[in-house]
């Protein structure tokens, strides 16, 4: 699966796009090492109600090979932390891993500008950390503790950052709010859009095609991302949706599918959809992709497809193992550098995760917290044998 | 059998007795998140017992559809916090069916099974308590079971009463106690509340896993200050048990009631106020309301939200000393 400049040489069209590249920059080295080389995405996109899609042939710089792989490494190392600290029932509750959805996340991320948001649903560990919060934010709001990004309020499912509108507990409910924070992003005129990520489970809800449809209407500039690991909780897609093409499924909308296991093509669709719905209005885009573990902590993730199916996607399809093997093979990365980022990381979420089980919870004040914006009565009401006065502290990173 | 073990016999039994029932819901077919229908789509087949895709409203409006024709419908909801999307359906078409048709139509044999209330980490949306978003709603009937004996009376009662119904299950008591249920088929009297323990002094009135909480509170209170405590399993929301309360009440004069859903409108409003019309009277102090606060489903401070046994103990001290 590796797509590297010799092996293109296998594609025609390719050869062209290298020849004419080699003639720019193409591969430049410094040292013997390559600083910038040209891939061509894994599997071709398929599009829907366009006449042109998103870039096959994409640019790679050294920087950024190093950045992706951090950023992959990094969240399959907070989900694993998560996984252990829910099995020492450290965390409690809810607790859904994003463990080989890594380039998802990732490519969008890498293609977004500042003036960009994202809406997503529970699954959204990796989300919040390349949204700028750090491992102890994500692990933290995870073990409840007042170091969580959301202070330990909303536990699993709830973090959220600046322009990263959260992880949302109801199915598909976050959909409709991403294509309201795209009319914002119109009305502003700040020339921004709306990522609004929904799983192949949430794409049966309605309020999903309410969501198309008003986007539609007005032209807004929201991406609607169905991310496909072919499971909504424990019901494959087939047996879920009259129709697996979820990127076929906004009628009117143009849609793109794309491989969501490969970081780059995921960028590149993304850096196409951003200019488009800039342009011309909604899409939607299928990233079709797997997770590893259970829908959450509770399903074992084995009882509704097979060991080897989890395994084979492992061996032959880890967005991350296939993203190493090509910055390596393309000289952009070598396994030095490659050990160390890992070592790295390791410590990192490491040290994460003692802080966020030694941390300690908010006050219980917090319990009657910001409520309400001036809650019209002073004091909180159902709290007998308490005498509690409702408490505002603060405002939100939105006014 | 534990709570659900008796749920999933009480659907063994209906869907084995009435040819027509249907049971559907997320995940349903593998024998649901708390496993209610286990091996149940084994026994009685894909065509009966099966996945929906997420889709809550879409659940809702099809179980309907089905009761409509006449058949059984048992919808399982798979989280109480989920059933907004639905709610449309449930109250705006479910229970005016039969009103708005003149009583041609009608959608009764239709049941949800919705897993409701705290679980001790569930945090805003795995642990809300919505009966009272219903009780607003004439021509449904909502019950709430308290352990595996009554979960299958109530739920087989629900299956085969001619109108919509909700069973709101506190999802904490699936697991939490065994008891001797019979195999047999049977079905709880609907709107009626049980007396599970007599007293003279103080009326302590809950539902769900409240009940449990109340039962230890009136032994504390038996204990530290001699007082009898009688205990009232509300069982039914809508239509709710006024005369058992009302019976109660008029002989002790003093009430407390516990739930966990907040203060402001929540089930115990509705009690408060009717006791107040009906027993005025007799009341020698204040009813007492002790529940969850008026702040969202909070995470970590789980256990200070809840009217939990302390609470319960002191609010019947000031009312007893009132």
């Amino acid at each position: 699966m590796l797509r590297t400049l010799s092996r293109v040489s296998e594609l025609p069209i390719v050869v062209k796009q290298l020849q004419k590249n080699a003639a720019q920059s193409g591969v430049a080295k410094t040292n013997n090492y390559a600083t910038e080389a040209t891939v061509q995405v894994n599997r071709p996109f398929k599009l829907h109600r366009l006449d042109e899609g998103p870039e096959m042939t994409v640019q790679l710089t050294k920087e950024e090979a190093l950045k992706y792989y951090t950023q992959m490494q990094t969240i399959r190392r907070i989900e694993t932390s998560a996984g252990n600290l829910y099995k020492e029932k450290i965390i409690r509750g809810f607790c859904h891993l994003y463990s080989g959805q890594e380039a998802c996340a990732v490519g969008m991320k890498a293609a977004m500008r500042d003036v960009d948001n994202i809406i997503s649903a529970y699954r959204v560990h990796g989300w919040t950390y390349l949204m700028g919060v750090s491992p102890l934010g994500v692990l933290a709001e995870l073990t409840g503790m007042k170091s969580g990004c959301a202070r330990g309020k909303g536990g699993s499912m709830h973090m959220y950052s600046p322009n990263f509108y959260g992880g949302n507990g109801i199915v598909g409910a976050q959909v409709p709010l991403g294509a309201g924070v795209g009319l914002a992003c119109k009305y502003k005129g700040n020339g921004g859009m709306c990522l609004a990520l929904y799983g192949d489970g949430a794409a049966n809800q309605g309020q999903v095609f309410e969501a198309y449809n008003m986007a539609y209407l007005w032209k807004l500039p929201v991406i609607f991302v169905c991310e496909n690991n072919n499971y909504g909780m424990g019901t494959s897609s087939e047996r879920a949706s009259c129709n697996t093409d979820y990127y076929t499924r906004g009628d009117a909308l143009p849609g793109i599918w794309v491989d969501g296991m490969d970081v780059l093509a995921v960028r590149s669709a993304t850096e196409f959809a951003i200019k488009y719905v800039n342009t011309h209005g909604p899409l939607v885009m299928e990233t079709n992709t797997y997770r590893y573990s259970g829908h959450s902590m509770s399903d074992p993730g084995t009882s509704y497809r097979t060991r080897e199916e989890i395994q084979e996607v492992r061996q032959k399809r880890d967005p991350i193992t296939s993203f190493k093997e090509l910055c390596i093979e393309l000289g952009l990365i070598t396994t030095d550098e490659v050990k160390a980022i890992d070592l790295k990381v390791r410590k990192e979420v490491d040290e994460a995760t003692a802080l966020a089980k030694s941390d300690t919870e908010l006050p219980l004040s917090h319990l009657w917290t910001d409520v309400y914006s001036h809650n019209l009565e002073k004091k909180i009401r159902g709290t007998n044998g308490f005498d509690i006065d409702h408490i505002q502290e603060r405002k939100g990173v939105n006014h | 059998m534990n709570m659900f073990q008796a749920i999933n016999n009480a659907m063994d039994l209906a869907l084995e007795q009435d040819k027509s029932a249907l049971l559907f819901g997320e995940d349903v077919g593998f024998g649901g998140v708390f496993r209610c229908s286990v091996n149940l789509r084994d026994k009685y087949g894909k065509d009966r017992v099966f996945n929906t895709p997420l889709c809550e409203q879409g659940i809702a409006g099809f179980a309907i559809g089905v009761a409509n024709m006449g058949a059984t419908a048992i919808a399982e909801i798979q989280f109480a916090d989920y059933i907004f999307p639905s709610f449309d359906q449930i109250v705006n078409e479910a229970a005016k069916y039969r009103y708005r048709s003149g009583g041609l139509f009608d959608c009764g044999s239709l049941t949800f099974r919705v897993p409701s209330g705290a679980v001790g980490h569930g945090a805003l949306y795995h642990s809300q308590s919505p009966e009272a978003y219903f009780a607003h709603t004439s021509g449904l009937r909502v019950v709430i079971p308290r352990g595996p004996i009554k979960a299958k009376g109530l739920l087989l009662a629900c299956i085969r009463d001619a109108n919509p119904c909700i069973v709101f299950e506190p999802k904490t008591l699936y697991r939490a106690a065994v008891e001797e249920v019979p195999t047999e088929s049977y079905v709880d009297e609907l709107g009626k509340a049980d007396i599970l323990r007599e007293g003279k002094d103080i009326t302590l009135i809950g539902w769900g896993t409240q009940v449990h909480v109340l039962l230890e509170v009136a032994e504390l209170a038996k204990k530290e200050m001699d007082i009898e405590c009688e205990v009232i399993d509300l069982v039914s929301i809508l239509p709710w048990d006024t005369q058992t309360i009302c019976n109660s009440v008029n002989k002790t004069g003093r009430v407390l009631i516990a739930h966990e859903a907040p203060y402001t409108q929540g089930f115990g409003s509705e009690i408060a106020a009717y006791i107040q019309e009906k027993c005025f009277l007799r009341l020698e102090a204040p009813v007492k309301r002790v529940t969850g606060w008026d702040t969202p489903f909070p995470h970590v401070f789980e256990p200070f939200y809840l009217p939990d046994k302390h609470r319960c103990l002191a609010a019947l001290k000031d009312t007893v000393n009132y």
